[in-house]
């Protein structure tokens, strides 16, 4: 029965399978499907599961297949995080507010996936509006993490994290604003990219934070995420900070050899806020790394420190008026008993949205206040001007950053919930990638206390490549990524 | 009571860019349509939709500036303008704060002494309208429309230097010729397409600073503009001189009652906490660019003006007249292409009877009855002695009410102009044995009588006679 492995298969090895007619893409699809129906409960990882429109579309590519049809994604299964706009499928952002939106359009991500034979599975749980690290804001409830599901996932892409590692899905789309890709990456121990800021469009991706957000996947290989970031990203027109650069072969530049990589170990990173375990776990991935032929430089990112205040000045601002929009007169929730439109706003936002996301449309609301703009916003920009300037000038002298994602491993859910600073805090070493724009990665490096942990490398201004390329060298050298929950093997 | 007091004005217009999408969406601007027939999802503002920056409403805003003399801002940043409105979808209005697109600038005007003013302009933004709430026949609810939602605007704020309301019409006037000109708005204000606010405050002729404004909103006539500052400034007077102080506020005029009011505080106590949006780039302007679009500018009112004056020898009032709308000054050029006649003559008929005539029927130079090349056969008419001038004005209203080309006309009507001598002299013997008792006045030295003989004649010929002939004839005779 070769259908009892398709769960543990990468989308290349699928896709091997289906052309060398091992198996269809309605088998897998079929396969897949009772997974989720199977542990999709256990994890909370989906919002939405699609599976009648999967069947249907699996079938439709197995005839094209039958006739030849060579589409890079042609047959092969993923899921959308649940801030993806997708045409006629609710679309929730996680959060009451849009409980019954659903969107009469697909997102850009969504219909490149699309077009190139992509199946959908379904639609991923979240933190609300992609606001939290743990993905316990989402109003669906908490996404369980595969290890332990006493356990976060980390967030916000928490759903896609775990039914990637539990092995629900080969791979899956996420978004990054401050490290939601990276961190539940790291902490579900797979593979996570978060592309240059530009590289992948964001319309129809809802907004939580313009100027940060960027749309990547998750994956259970540096490979497999290598082919689905070629078929999403690209320039489009709809979205003015796209940018229009040309999408390189990432699946032909790969196997690349890394000799002579310079590869800069940031000193700011291994203070005492890492676990011991950590810092031990990614010193042993970057000497793979140096047996491969990369060289390892110690650099400094002095203002790196600022990066988390900074980060939740910038994000609140815009989130804060990313999120007027939610009014309740055109979509969405609306409240049911008003006396005035003043009540009528108060009440449907009041009731509409969470404690963490009123938390930060408040914050922000603050920062852009007359009298306080000066001191936080416009500062806030300023430091991330610094913070730039430091990855700038790092980057003269290495090709490629490395580091730990997070600080320590998976936490137990709840712990986090009453401090708003811890948990920001979690995200410390992944949202200086996002103030500068930069790509980042989170590899699985290793484990501790059982759980696994991240090795993040951070690339040039639409440098994916060389990120691509070091993460595969190091899955060649290394079988982390491979490791699979015990309950879900 | 006003001689003690100087008037200090302002004002914001709000010109409707006439490009055919929205500034950032690619949905119609077409005025008119069913409700929300006109907006697509980015003007809904629906979750994920994101703006793109209409090219055209950058050029439109850099015609302006040039025609204005301003800088155009080689870097100019959209921030967006934070506000819960029912009618406005994404709680924020894209415009531009810090960083405008057109900067500085000026516009001549003519005073209330006919001396020609200059105000000075602050600026010109881009900025996307709202939509609107409607609350008739709705039974009580409220209704928003959205079509107009994502229009460009660009906004003109002039400079505290205007000192009457007369001068304030003047300068609005004026920048409404310019877009007119420049084809950058169709400044239609019935539709809201060409608007203003009004700042207006008093001081005292020797104070210093300036007084506390009241902003007066929405107003879309030259009438109303003139009367609602009027008012506004004989309100603060009122206030002043009975020992009270203006308060700083935003007020409605009311054209029924002919008053202003103040809006209700909720509707102006808002911090729009301004910031860049993350949406959009800065919008860089290169010098070649702008170049560009400088030698694709019409002729700008003022130069058509003095070419006016120095090509067709017209009087600067006329001149002024004419090029005020690009229209009327091409339809001047047009018809005096096709005719011989003198050109002030042309200037006089257009200025004259023409302009009354679309007055009186409330029609544009694109509606009009008479075609250019319709008036200059009336006026050859008159060039080549067929009909006088005066006959030429029954012509004209006939031809007005569309009875006919000139010529079809005069022939109907047999107007044809009596100019055989031999005719004329025949009916001015008459008259002389009919009216003894005034000859021997005249002759006596009673000059002013010419005129009682020519009317006389007149009479007789019902007008036909050519007048010049008659006067001379008339003159021989009566020696």
């Amino acid at each position: 029965m070769p259908t009892q492995n398709i769960q543990n298969m990468t989308l290349c090895a699928l896709k091997r399978g289906m052309s060398e007619k091992e198996f269809t893409s309605l088998e897998v699809i079929e396969t897949l499907l009772a997974r989720i129906s199977d542990h999709g409960g256990s994890l909370n990882a989906f919002i939405t599961v699609t599976a009648e429109q999967a069947i249907t579309e699996a079938k439709n590519a197995d005839k094209l297949m039958a006739v030849g049809e060579n589409k890079p994604l042609l047959g092969l299964p993923l899921a959308h995080k649940d801030l993806f706009c997708t045409d006629g499928i609710l679309t929730s952002c996680a959060s009451k507010m849009l409980h019954n939106f659903i969107p009469p359009y697909d997102a850009s991500v969504v219909k490149n996936l699309k077009a190139s034979g992509a199946i959908m599975l379904g639609k991923t749980n979240m933190d609300e509006f992609a606001m939290g690290s743990s993905n316990e804001t989402s109003y669906y409830g908490s996404v369980k993490n595969p290890w332990n599901l006493e356990l976060s996932p980390g967030g916000s892409s928490g759903g896609s994290a775990s039914a990637v590692a539990a092995c629900l899905v080969p791979a899956a789309t996420g978004t990054d604003t401050g490290g939601s890709i990276r961190q539940p990456a790291a902490l579900t121990g797979i593979t996570g990219i978060k592309p240059t800021y530009g590289r992948v469009s964001r319309f129809g991706m809802i907004a939580f934070a313009s100027s940060l957000d960027q749309g990547g996947v998750f994956a259970r290989s540096v490979e497999d995420a290598a082919l689905l970031l070629g078929e999403m990203a690209g320039f489009d027109e709809n979205d003015s900070t796209s940018v229009d650069v040309p999408v390189p072969d990432y699946m032909s530049s790969i196997n690349q050899s890394i000799k002579g990589l310079k590869i800069g170990l940031v000193r700011q990173h291994f203070d005492a806020g890492l676990d011991n375990n950590n810092a031990k776990a990614v010193r042993e991935a970057l000497e793979v790394l140096e047996d491969q032929g990369a060289e390892i430089i110690e650099i400094d990112l002095p203002n790196i420190e600022l990066s988390v205040p900074t980060y939740y000045v910038v994000a609140s601002a815009e989130c804060s008026s990313n999120l007027s929009r939610y009014d309740g007169v055109r979509f969405g929730y609306r409240a049911e008993n008003y006396k005035d439109l003043n009540e009528f706003y108060c009440k449907t936002r009041g009731e509409g949205f969470g404690a963490e996301v009123k938390r930060r449309i408040m914050t922000g609301t603050y920062v852009l206040s007359a009298g306080y703009y000066d001191a936080y916003y416009l500062k806030a920009q300023k430091v991330r001007q610094l913070i730039s300037q430091d990855f700038k000038q790092a980057f003269e002298k290495v090709d490629l950053i490395a580091g730990p994602t997070t600080p320590s491993p998976a936490f137990a859910l709840g712990a986090k919930m009453d401090d708003p600073i811890e948990m920001y805090l979690n995200d410390i070493y992944t949202i200086g990638a996002n103030l500068a724009g930069l790509p980042g990665m989170s590899i699985p490096c290793g484990f501790v206390n059982d759980l696994p942990i991240g090795l993040q490398l951070v690339g040039k201004h639409f440098d994916e490549e060389s990120l691509l390329q070091c993460g595969h060298r190091y899955q060649q050298k290394t079988d982390w990524h491979t490791r699979v929950p015990e309950r879900f093997k | 009571m006003n001689s003690n007091w100087e008037i200090v004005i302002g004002l914001e217009i709000h010109a409707q860019l006439a490009t055919s999408s929205k500034i950032f969406s690619g949905a119609s601007t077409a005025y008119g349509g069913e409700p929300n027939t006109q907006a697509c999802l980015v003007d809904l503002g629906f979750p994920g939709t994101l703006p793109v920056l209409n090219q055209q409403a950058i050029e439109m805003a850099i015609r302006f500036g040039l025609a204005i003399d301003a800088e155009i801002s080689p870097r100019s940043v959209f921030a967006r303008k934070n506000y819960f409105y029912p009618d406005l979808p994404k709680g924020y209005q894209i415009s531009q704060l810090d960083l405008p697109i057109v900067v500085g600038g000026n516009m001549s005007i003519l005073d209330g002494d006919g001396n020609e003013k200059i105000i000075g302009i602050t600026r010109a933004h881009l900025e996307e309208d709202a939509g609107k709430s409607v609350h008739e026949g709705l039974d009580g609810l409220s209704g928003i429309d959205l079509n107009r939602a994502g229009t460009p605007l660009l906004e003109i704020v002039s400079e505290p230097e205007m000192s009457s309301a007369k001068e304030a019409v003047a300068y609005m006037r004026k920048i409404h010729s310019i877009v007119r000109y420049l084809e950058i708005s169709d400044g239609n204000m019935q539709e809201g397409s060409f608007r203003c606010d009004a700042n207006v405050s008093i001081k005292r002729f020797d104070q210093k600073e300036l007084g506390t404004r009241a902003e007066l909103k929405n107003l879309n006539s030259f009438k109303f503009i003139e009367k609602a500052i009027n008012h506004e400034v004989m309100r603060q007077i009122e206030i002043i001189e009975d020992g009270g102080t203006v308060t700083q506020e935003t007020r409605l005029y009311d054209a029924d009652l002919d008053e202003t009011r103040p809006m209700r505080s909720k509707e102006e106590a808002n911090d729009y906490r301004y910031f860049p949006d993350p949406d959009l780039q800065p919008v860089i302007i290169d010098k070649d660019y702008i170049n560009e679009i400088k030698a694709s500018l019409p002729e700008l009112p003022s130069i058509k003006k003095e070419r006016f004056i120095e090509s067709y020898k017209l009087k600067s009032t006329d001149a002024e007249v004419l090029t005020a709308s690009k229209q009327l000054a091409d339809f001047y050029e047009k018809v005096k292409q096709l005719t011989e006649i003198d050109s002030q003559i042309v200037a006089n008929w257009i200025i004259g009877d023409y302009t009354a005539a679309l007055n009186k029927d409330d029609l544009d130079i694109v509606d009009s009855k008479i075609s250019a090349t319709d008036l200059a056969g009336l006026l050859n008419k008159i060039a080549d002695q067929t009909i006088s001038g005066k006959i030429a004005k029954e012509v004209f209203d006939a031809m007005w009410k569309g009875e006919g080309s000139a010529e079809e006309i005069i022939e109907r009507k047999g107007l044809v102009q009596i100019t055989d001598d031999s005719e004329i002299e025949n009916i001015v013997n008459q008259v002389i044995e009919n009216n003894p008792s005034q000859v021997k006045d005249y002759l006596d030295g009673k000059s002013q009588l010419l005129g009682y003989f020519v009317g006389q004649i007149m009479k007789e010929t019902k007008g036909k006679a050519n007048p010049q002939k008659v006067n001379e004839i008339i003159k021989r005779k009566l020696i």
